[in-house]
């Protein structure tokens, strides 16, 4: 899984930060562990073959909260399927 | 002060002597070395809420550090004088590989905000004391410049493994660094063969946090308006209003503004103006003629 937070809600928008998480078990990716995005935005992201399968809605800023920041606002979620070796299967 | 409303944080390199730093380490590792209490170490187990005159005596190793007068001075200038004990602790990070060997995984702490969601419109510093000198493969704390204003949950944040300007501390012995509360922080992954030590203390302000540093190099002029967007002249990165309309690389492009806004607003709390602006962004907010019944 890679999950990347955009500048904006533009997928082609530059990365702000980024996780993955490898469910081969190959790489353990730790927090703080790089310094620079995989890719440069959302869009690179698709062009190698990752596919977005969840992005953030956009909504409506509440009354009297309009000003409150929190949370990453552009959250995109991007899942690419391997082929992983099954040594327990013959 | 205004670096500290913009970024978070205040950073004092080598602040506490060698001499203090080796009494320091002296008693920790007597401390934490043999994994029981208190073995000759002066630290104490302190109250929630004790002032901390009462609660680091100058008899103590701690009280002795927290009274060098640069370190006083900064801590009085953020949280005022008489400040509250909230809590202290210390940071023990064994070699990864010593974790490995044990059979654990050796892993980075998740990103997180201490403490829990806090809407006060007073702050709290958290103190960083290294004893040590922290170098690169250590793992000293990552914390993210700018993040202090946002409201979230405590490790609510854990999902964002890497964000954009992310610093790592790697600093001389004697350290320390005064942090907002709110500043998204963990503890990295420590692949040195050195043990790393960490002392933290939390503080909450006494008095209300108007003015208490040394202000006399504070303008008038400070918020005059000036030209903005179209420029003719580049504007003096080191005036007030650029220091708080500086954004960080990981600013999203529409909150990003709602930073400055947030920041002038704690920069007028902090000097007790309700008319303080820089580069515009609340007097525009402000702009609206009302006709008189």
């Amino acid at each position: 899984m890679l999950v990347l937070y955009l500048a904006n809600s533009a997928l082609d928008s530059p990365v702000a930060a980024w996780s993955r998480y490898d469910g081969t078990g190959a790489i353990r990716h730790q927090a703080g562990g790089d310094e620079e995005p995989p890719y440069a935005t959302g869009l690179a992201a698709l062009q190698d073959g990752w596919r977005l399968i969840q992005a953030s809605p956009l909504i409506d800023h509440n009354s009297g909260d309009e000003f409150r920041t929190g949370y990453f606002k552009y959250e995109f979620f991007f899942e690419k399927l391997v082929q992983v070796e099954d040594e327990d299967h013959e | 002060m205004a670096m500290f409303a913009s970024r978070g944080f205040v950073r004092l390199d080598g602040v506490v002597p060698k001499s203090l730093n080796k009494q320091f380490l002296d008693e920790l590792k007597r401390t934490f070395g043999v994994r029981e209490a208190d073995k000759g170490s002066t630290m104490p187990a302190v109250a929630a809420g004790t002032e901390i005159e009462q609660a680091l005596r100058p008899d103590q190793t701690l009280g002795q550090i927290m009274r060098l007068p640069r370190l006083k001075g900064a801590i009085e200038s953020l949280v005022g004088p008489n400040s509250l004990l909230d809590h202290h602790f210390v940071h023990v990070l064994p070699p990864a590989s010593k974790i490995e060997a044990a059979g654990r995984s050796a892993n980075a702490q998740h990103l997180h905000q201490d403490s829990t969601i806090d809407v006060r419109k007073a702050f709290d510093v958290q103190l960083f004391y290294y004893p040590q000198e922290i170098t690169e493969d250590m793992g000293g704390t990552r914390y993210l410049p700018g993040s202090h204003l946002r409201i979230v949950n405590e490790s609510a944040i854990a999902r964002y493994q890497n964000v954009r300007g992310q610093q790592h501390v790697v600093c001389q012995a004697g350290t320390v660094f005064l942090m907002h509360h709110g500043i998204w922080h963990g503890g990295s992954i420590n692949r040195s063969d050195h043990t790393r030590y960490l002392y933290k203390l939390r503080l909450n302000p006494t008095v209300p946090q108007v003015r208490l540093w040394d202000t006399s190099d504070l303008n008038d002029d400070d918020a005059t308006n000036r030209p903005i967007f179209f420029v003719r002249e580049r504007q003096d990165p080191d005036s007030i209003q650029s220091i708080l309309t500086r954004g960080e690389p990981w600013f999203e492009m529409d909150t990003g503004r709602i930073e400055y806004i947030n920041r002038i607003h704690f920069w007028r709390r902090l000097l007790g103006d309700k008319t303080f602006d820089a580069n515009y962004w609340v007097s525009r907010l402000e702009c609206e003629p009302s006709i008189s019944e």
